[in-house]
């Protein structure tokens, strides 16, 4: 009973929802209409579904000494010390439960929350990015290496796709004569990516759209059922 | 072991050359010239062509890791907006782009105080659901967002008056960084409710959305990157981040492709010595 109830109400949902997609009229545009209240509910609690599952996760890391267990402190002092000021001091226009804060906020420049934001997370989030770049040059160096037909193409078009996607290829090509333009830089990255990797991801969507369709029919009619935990 | 050692450069090297060559053409400027593309054309006529006083989205669904990318082609469309007269709503699918909005339009508005929150521009705030949000959006937006993000209700802003649905939109922009985002607002607000999409990507993502904009247009063209930002602000001639840091990025893209010049010579030159079996 445990496990048929929600493969019941699996079943059913999916089958109205399908329904409604095709006649959005009286029941199924009601019962659609309904479900999706339902639904921004739920993903409203996943939020805080997730939070304590960070909490959870991180304890239980500290807990038992896990590798890098120290990390895991940070992260938790870190998020907790953020929901905290939230609650206290509020953030931008919208007061918390000791008020504005006035006095902190004359201190720092800000609510505390914001101050946090504005000048660390901003500023650590965009850090993150940032590195890639670096990791990027480093990988590109060491693995775009023309070594059979296949590569040598993936290089010639990452080099004239990156070319034609900053100012150098203005620059290197911008001489040529109209008869000769459609050698221009940015004109070929234009085309690279307009054709052949429009096809390349066009053939990739289908497939996981295809992908998406046989995982969702195998859900609705209760064949796979991972998603209910357990075997 | 020459070959080995040939092979190994220390990569600490590319990385203070690359430190270097972004970090000087920010400081100094060059001025590289910029050349317009179709898509971001697409997305300038776009707002140009809407009427003014009409009504439209911009959906801030990206954080601050994505926010050097996105966030000069998210102030740079706002103001194209603004200066069309063009009343902006803006929602958020990720919770960080309820802050990114504010950021930009106090912005704006320190330079333009005629730009009124309530009357010109609201911000409704984040709301979780991705696909699902917009779908009910589309069904009975004032019940997805009874209220701007600091609680008032939205009856209360003269922007909000007969917005009952997409129907009584112009377009709707995404500035996207991921799922939720931009493929969500195509798959329901255009292809279902058969409304005007756009928006922007950073340049990674953007060969995965570029089927989007197509002869059906299911998105009016796209701003891919940080040179489509720039692009975006020559065309629309206010000049800011973008097109100085479009300098930047174009040397770090010389320096990278130099350096894979240097890594194929390498091997080039290590398969020789193999054949003649040094």
């Amino acid at each position: 009973m445990k496990r048929k109830i929600p493969l019941i109400i699996t079943f059913v949902v999916g089958v109205v929802l399908i329904f409604a997609e095709f006649i959005p009229h009286k029941p199924f545009g009601l019962i659609s209409g309904e479900l999706e209240k339902w639904y921004l509910i739920i993903a409203g609690f996943a939020i805080i579904l997730g939070q304590l599952n960070l909490f959870k996760v991180n304890l239980f890391k500290i807990r038992y000494k896990q590798q890098n267990w120290q990390y895991f402190i940070l992260t938790l002092v870190s998020f907790s010390v953020m929901v905290l000021c939230g609650i206290f001091w509020g953030t931008q226009n919208n007061p918390g439960v000791f008020g504005n804060g006035a006095a902190i906020a004359t201190a720092m420049g800000d609510k505390p929350f914001d101050y946090l934001f504005l000048n660390v997370y901003q500023h650590l989030s965009a850090t993150m990015f940032s590195l890639l770049a670096f990791f990027i040059a480093s990988a590109a160096y060491r693995a775009f290496i023309a070594r059979t037909t296949e590569s040598n193409l993936l290089l010639a078009a990452a080099i004239l796709v990156m070319l034609g996607n900053t100012s150098m290829g203005s620059i290197l090509t911008g001489w040529l004569p109209e008869s000769l333009k459609f050698l221009h830089l940015p004109r070929i990255s234009e085309f690279i990516m307009k054709y052949p990797n429009t096809a390349g991801q066009r053939a990739i969507m289908i497939g996981a759209g295809l992908g998406i369709i046989g995982s969702s029919l195998r859900i609705i009619l209760g064949i796979e059922r991972s998603y209910l935990g357990g075997k | 072991m020459a070959t080995a050692k040939r092979k190994q450069l220390d990569r600490r090297w590319l990385f203070l050359l690359l430190f270097v060559g972004v970090a000087l053409p920010l400081i100094f400027v060059i001025g590289f010239p910029i050349e317009t593309t179709e898509n971001v054309r697409m997305v300038y006529n776009l707002v140009e062509n809407t009427p003014p006083n009409s009504k439209v989205i911009l959906s801030f669904d990206y954080d601050p890791g994505s926010k050097p990318e996105l966030h000069p082609m998210a102030k740079a469309m706002m103001q194209h907006c603004f200066d069309r007269d063009i009343k902006v709503i803006v929602t958020a699918l990720w919770p960080m782009g309820v802050q990114m909005a504010e950021e930009i339009f106090s912005d704006i508005q320190s330079k333009n105080p005629d730009v009124k929150y309530g009357i010109d521009y609201v911000n409704l705030g984040f709301k979780s659901g991705g696909i699902v949000t917009i779908q009910s959006m589309g069904k009975q937006f004032r019940e997805v967002f009874p209220e701007d993000m600091n609680g008032t209700s939205i009856d209360e802003f003269p922007i909000m008056d007969g917005i009952k649905n997409f129907d009584n939109l112009s377009f709707v922009c995404s500035f996207s960084a991921g799922d939720p985002g931009i493929k969500q607002w195509v798959q329901v607000t255009h292809d279902k409710f058969n409304r005007p999409v756009t928006g922007g990507v950073t340049g990674v993502s953007a060969p995965s959305i570029l089927p989007y904009v197509n002869a059906q247009q299911q998105l009016t063209g796209l701003l891919a990157g940080l040179k489509a930002a720039a692009e975006y602000e020559l065309l629309s001639k206010v000049p800011g981040t973008a097109t100085s840091g479009m300098d930047a990025q174009s040397i770090a893209h010389l320096i990278i492709i130099i350096f894979i010049v240097i890594g194929n010579i390498n091997f080039r030159r290590d398969k020789k010595a193999e054949k003649r079996g040094e």
